[in-house]
């Protein structure tokens, strides 16, 4: 079947909702959004617990509760909402093809936006060796089975250590403890920083360095010291990976868009356009996870730049890349938005590692424009805003533009 | 026909049989469709709780023409007729095959002027289509490989195939045409004796009058078991990576190494899911359960592929993994008929029992026979049509009239293979339901791709629950 809408959202999580309501409300015509999930709402539906800011009358909101507030924010203003319906790929520039139960389709819109979130790197693309056991979650995966399942021991185990040390990462021990999980540690490469994590005992410095088990898991092998020396066995039938972010970039690569290098999203310029005509790109999908408010704001945002299409504003030609130092990690991991226009932006930066004090430094074409040393430390688990002005002086016709770091 | 995996064995007159073939791998499951073909009472016994757990669901899956098999050995007839035989089988059963054809590239001197020998050892083994293709064809061919690719042989024919479609296929066409398969049921004991061999396991006794040993890295530990001790397996791991779908454009061929003095090097290939592998390695080990991968595997493949297409480690890996193939000291493979104790071993099925497991199949078949069983009648076997799990043919979530019919074929489960509620539900109730989870995921790919169950593991979990007690419950 072949149809036509005016806007097409790819993902209902806070970014796509916020997108739709904005856009419907806004009389931007027909507006759609497609959720492959049965329900909408995006990550926050497992997220279960305070944290997703508050509602009208100030309380707090968990995370499902933001979910339905967003879907019904969406659906009040007039968008569309089909849930249980994927987006698997192009049938044109503009046109999406879709499998739903109630059959396939070829959906044609005006304008696309991209919303597909991001989810955490497994097990096996962070190149851990050794046995393939029962027991080895991510945290997106962990939620969803205490959700689904409720503390059943037999589906997550009864000892458990969590990888990483992002947020996240304590939103994992959250959820295990609260379903009657002992959490024996949390391995983090990072310095360990004690008090995130309650009486669970960390391991700073540290990785894990290898699975063990048949069937299922019986323990993790860590690597710690200078140099990773030392190595110990640390009892447990489950192990967490958490964090470790990729955008769920399918549509977005499949439709030829560059990615941004560090981020591996789809490069957008500050209003949220991506190299290819009527195709935008929101949330998760640009550089992982930021907190729900963020996402949704840049649902939010995209709605002027996707209306001014409709009313037929030509797209942004000669934008400049921007990017973090191409090649081996360096301490800045991202930059967003990844091409910069006339339009003054802020700029998001995410360091790799913690850095103290640092030299942020902008180039292009190998001249340097600005080295600004900026007060405080930079964490991993969070990105710094640098206001517009860091970009000014950019060349519109000249070449890639890099930030950097110093320390 | 029954397939049982829990509760004792059947008694009496029912456990017993013409033939019992112990280990339901690539090899033992062929060899009991071949045999189904006969009126025999023949049963397939795993100690694995699902068929093709072993070394048959960790291989580089490359359906292999034979061209550089030792000539004149017993591996290289059956590789070239097993070759044959097992393309045919997959067009008549759905089996995904895609003959992309193979390259052999030299990275130096030494293996430029190694070609001209391989091209004429195929030609010995009855393969008389390679060709020598100049820097410049191969770069036209293959534009993604690392600078320094000097020449290559190529060898038209090597395939890509589905190795755990191929299993099941084989062990569901037999259980169809009434094989018995034991799961959860290995054979610890055998009490040869005559005219009835007793096996005996946790979960009971079998009797019967021939036995095959198909028992892969533990053949000899087998053949001890029956008083024999011809040869020794030494397990040789094999570390496998498998690279993200965005990687499938990288490369059109399967690229394998120039075998020289300096051992084996790594192959590059594309797999019928759409995913890019690179392996494997080799290490000889003396633990049969050793199928773990290694820190130093990983980052000497990871190194080695680089070399070749360096544009393939910028993108994600899927999974990795390791098999173990079965050596046994000797380049061939160690297939024996013992006709006094009735009884066959197939043994040292190294590095290419895929390819060979039809025709394996058949010459045990014509063994048992020189050992006394009267195979009687030949019937056709019961019909066989398998889900495709290729991406290079058509897949339900893509078939409108198949949704039109079922909507659950519409109903996306797992994202990233796009595997839909309608075939999690067909491969639950199949002739040869899934023992677990990774055995759902070899039926049907769900969890198998690059969120490895980030999105859709409590989902297909739950489905996989709610019929395992639907199951119990109607029991
Ligand atoms: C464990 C965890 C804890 C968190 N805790 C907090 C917190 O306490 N506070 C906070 O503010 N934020 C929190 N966050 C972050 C917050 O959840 C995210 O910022 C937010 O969900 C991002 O929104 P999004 O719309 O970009 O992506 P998502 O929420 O991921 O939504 C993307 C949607 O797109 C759908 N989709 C993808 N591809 C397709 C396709 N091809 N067809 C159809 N649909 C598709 C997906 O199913 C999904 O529903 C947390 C995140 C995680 C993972
Ligand atoms: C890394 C690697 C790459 C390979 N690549 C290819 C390739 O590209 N092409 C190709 O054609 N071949 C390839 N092979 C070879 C191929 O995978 C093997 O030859 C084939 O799988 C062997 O099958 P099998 O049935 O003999 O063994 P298995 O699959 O190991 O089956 C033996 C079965 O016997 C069972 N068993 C053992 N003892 C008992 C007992 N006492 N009672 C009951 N059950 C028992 C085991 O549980 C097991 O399931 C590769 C192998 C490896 C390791």
């Amino acid at each position: 079947m072949n149809r036509t809408v005016d806007v097409l959202v790819v993902g209902a999580g806070p970014a796509g909702l916020a997108a739709a309501a904005r856009l419907a409300a806004a009389g931007a015509g027909r507006v759609e959004v497609l959720e492959r999930e049965l329900d909408a709402g995006g990550i926050p539906r497992h997220c279960a617990r305070p944290g997703f800011g508050a509602d009208a009358r100030g309380r707090p909101l968990d995370g499902p509760g933001y979910a339905r507030r967003s879907v019904r924010a969406a659906l009040r203003a007039g968008a569309t909402v089909r849930t249980g319906v994927s987006a698997t790929g192009w049938a044109g520039p503009l046109t999406l093809d879709v499998t739903a139960p109630t059959g396939l389709e070829r959906v044609r819109a005006r304008a696309v936006v991209l919303a597909t979130g991001a989810r955490e790197r497994p097990r096996s693309a962070r190149l851990v060796p050794g046995s393939r056991p029962a027991g080895v979650l991510t945290t997106g995966e962990l939620q969803r089975l205490v959700l689904r399942f409720g503390a059943r021991p037999e589906h997550i185990g009864r000892r458990a250590v969590v990888v990483g040390g992002d947020p996240v990462a304590r939103a994992a021990v959250r959820t295990l403890r609260a379903a009657g999980v002992e959490v024996v540690a949390v391995v983090t490469e990072h310095p360990a920083r004690r008090t995130a994590f309650g009486a669970v005992p960390v391991l700073g410095g540290a990785v894990v360095s290898e699975l063990l088990g048949r069937g299922r898991l019986t323990g993790v092998a860590v690597r710690s010291g200078a140099g990773r020396t030392t190595r110990h066995t640390l009892r447990c039938d489950t192990v967490v990976f958490t964090g470790d972010w990729i955008p769920d970039h399918e549509l977005a690569r499949a439709c030829g868009l560059p990615l941004a290098p560090g981020t591996r999203g789809p490069a957008t310029d500050s209003a949220f356009r991506t190299a290819a005509a009527g195709v935008f790109a929101v949330g998760n999908l640009l550089r992982g996870v930021e907190p729900a408010v963020v996402a949704a704001a840049e649902g939010r945002t995209v709605a002027a730049a996707v209306i001014g299409l409709l009313e037929g504003r030509p797209w942004p030609e000669g934008r400049v890349p921007v990017g973090v130092p191409a090649g081996s990690v360096g301490p800045l991991r991202w930059v967003t938005p990844g091409l910069l226009g006339p339009v003054a932006a802020p700029l998001l930066v995410r360091p790799e590692r913690r850095l103290v004090r640092p030299v942020l430094t902008v180039t292009q074409d190998g001249a340097p424009l600005r080295r600004v040393r900026l007060n405080g430390a930079l964490a991993p688990w969070r990105s710094v805003r640098l206001p517009p002005w860091w970009a000014h002086g950019v060349d519109l016709g000249g070449g890639p533009v890099v930030v950097g770091a110093e320390e | 026909m029954s397939v049982t995996r829990t509760g004792p064995l059947p008694a009496g007159a029912d456990a017993t049989y013409d033939v019992v073939v112990v280990g339901a791998g690539v090899v033992g499951s062929a060899i009991a469709r071949t045999l189904a073909r006969h009126p025999l009472r023949v049963a397939l016994v795993e100690a694995a709780n699902d068929v093709g757990d072993g070394t048959s669901k960790a291989n580089t899956a490359i359906l292999h023409t034979g061209f550089d098999a030792l000539p004149g050995t017993l591996e290289a007839r059956l590789v070239r007729e097993g070759y044959h035989l097992l393309s045919a089988y997959a067009q008549e059963t759905g089996i995904p095959v895609e003959p992309l054809g193979a390259l052999l590239v030299a990275w130096d001197e030494q293996q430029r002027a190694a070609l001209p020998r391989l091209a004429e050892k195929a030609q010995r083994n009855g393969h008389r289509t390679t060709g020598l293709l100049t820097a410049a064809e191969l770069r036209s061919r293959e534009p993604h490989l690392g600078p320094g690719a000097l020449a290559a042989l190529e060898v038209p024919g090597e395939s890509v195939i589905c190795p755990w479609t191929t299993t099941l296929a084989y062990a569901t066409q037999a259980v169809r045409s009434g094989v018995d398969l034991h799961l959860d049921c290995r054979v610890e004991k055998v009490r040869p004796g005559d005219p009835y061999h007793r096996l005996v396991t946790r979960r009971g006794v079998l009797r019967t009058r021939h036995l095959v040993n198909a028992c892969g890295l533990h053949a000899d530990a087998f053949d001890a078991l029956v008083g024999r001790e011809d040869f020794t397996v030494t397990p040789r791991r094999g570390q496998l990576l498998v690279f993200d779908k965005f990687a499938r454009d990288l490369v059109r061929h399967i690229l394998l190494p120039v075998p020289g003095p300096l051992g084996k090097g790594v192959l590059i290939a594309p797999t019928v899911y759409g995913n890019v592998m690179l392996g494997p390695t080799a290490e000889d080990l003396d633990d049969k359960t050793a199928t773990g991968t290694t820190a130093e595997g990983l980052a000497g493949l990871r190194e080695q592929g680089g070399r070749i297409l360096p544009a393939l480690l910028d993108e994600e890996v899927t999974a990795v993994y390791a098999g173990l193939r079965a050596a046994t000291g000797q380049e061939d493979y160690r297939i024996a008929a013992h006709p006094g104790l009735r009884y066959v071993t197939v043994g040292g099925i190294r590095s290419t029992g895929l390819t060979a497991s039809l025709a394996i199949a058949e010459h045990v078949r014509g063994l048992l026979a020189d050992c006394g069983l009267g195979l009687g009648p030949e019937r056709p076997l019961a019909r066989l049509r398998m889900p495709n799990l290729g991406e290079a043919f058509p897949r339900p979530y893509r078939d409108a009239r198949l949704i039109a019919r079922d909507p659950e074929f519409g109903a996306i489960v797992c994202h990233c293979e796009r595997v839909t509620r309608g075939e999690i539900r067909a491969a639950l109730t199949s002739t040869i339901p899934p023992g677990g989870l990774d055995g759902l995921r070899r039926r049907t790919r769900a969890r198998g791709g690059r969120c490895q169950g980030h999105s859709c593991g409590a989902e297909v979990r739950a489905l996989f629950e709610e019929h395992a007690e639907h199951r119990e419950g109607t029991r």
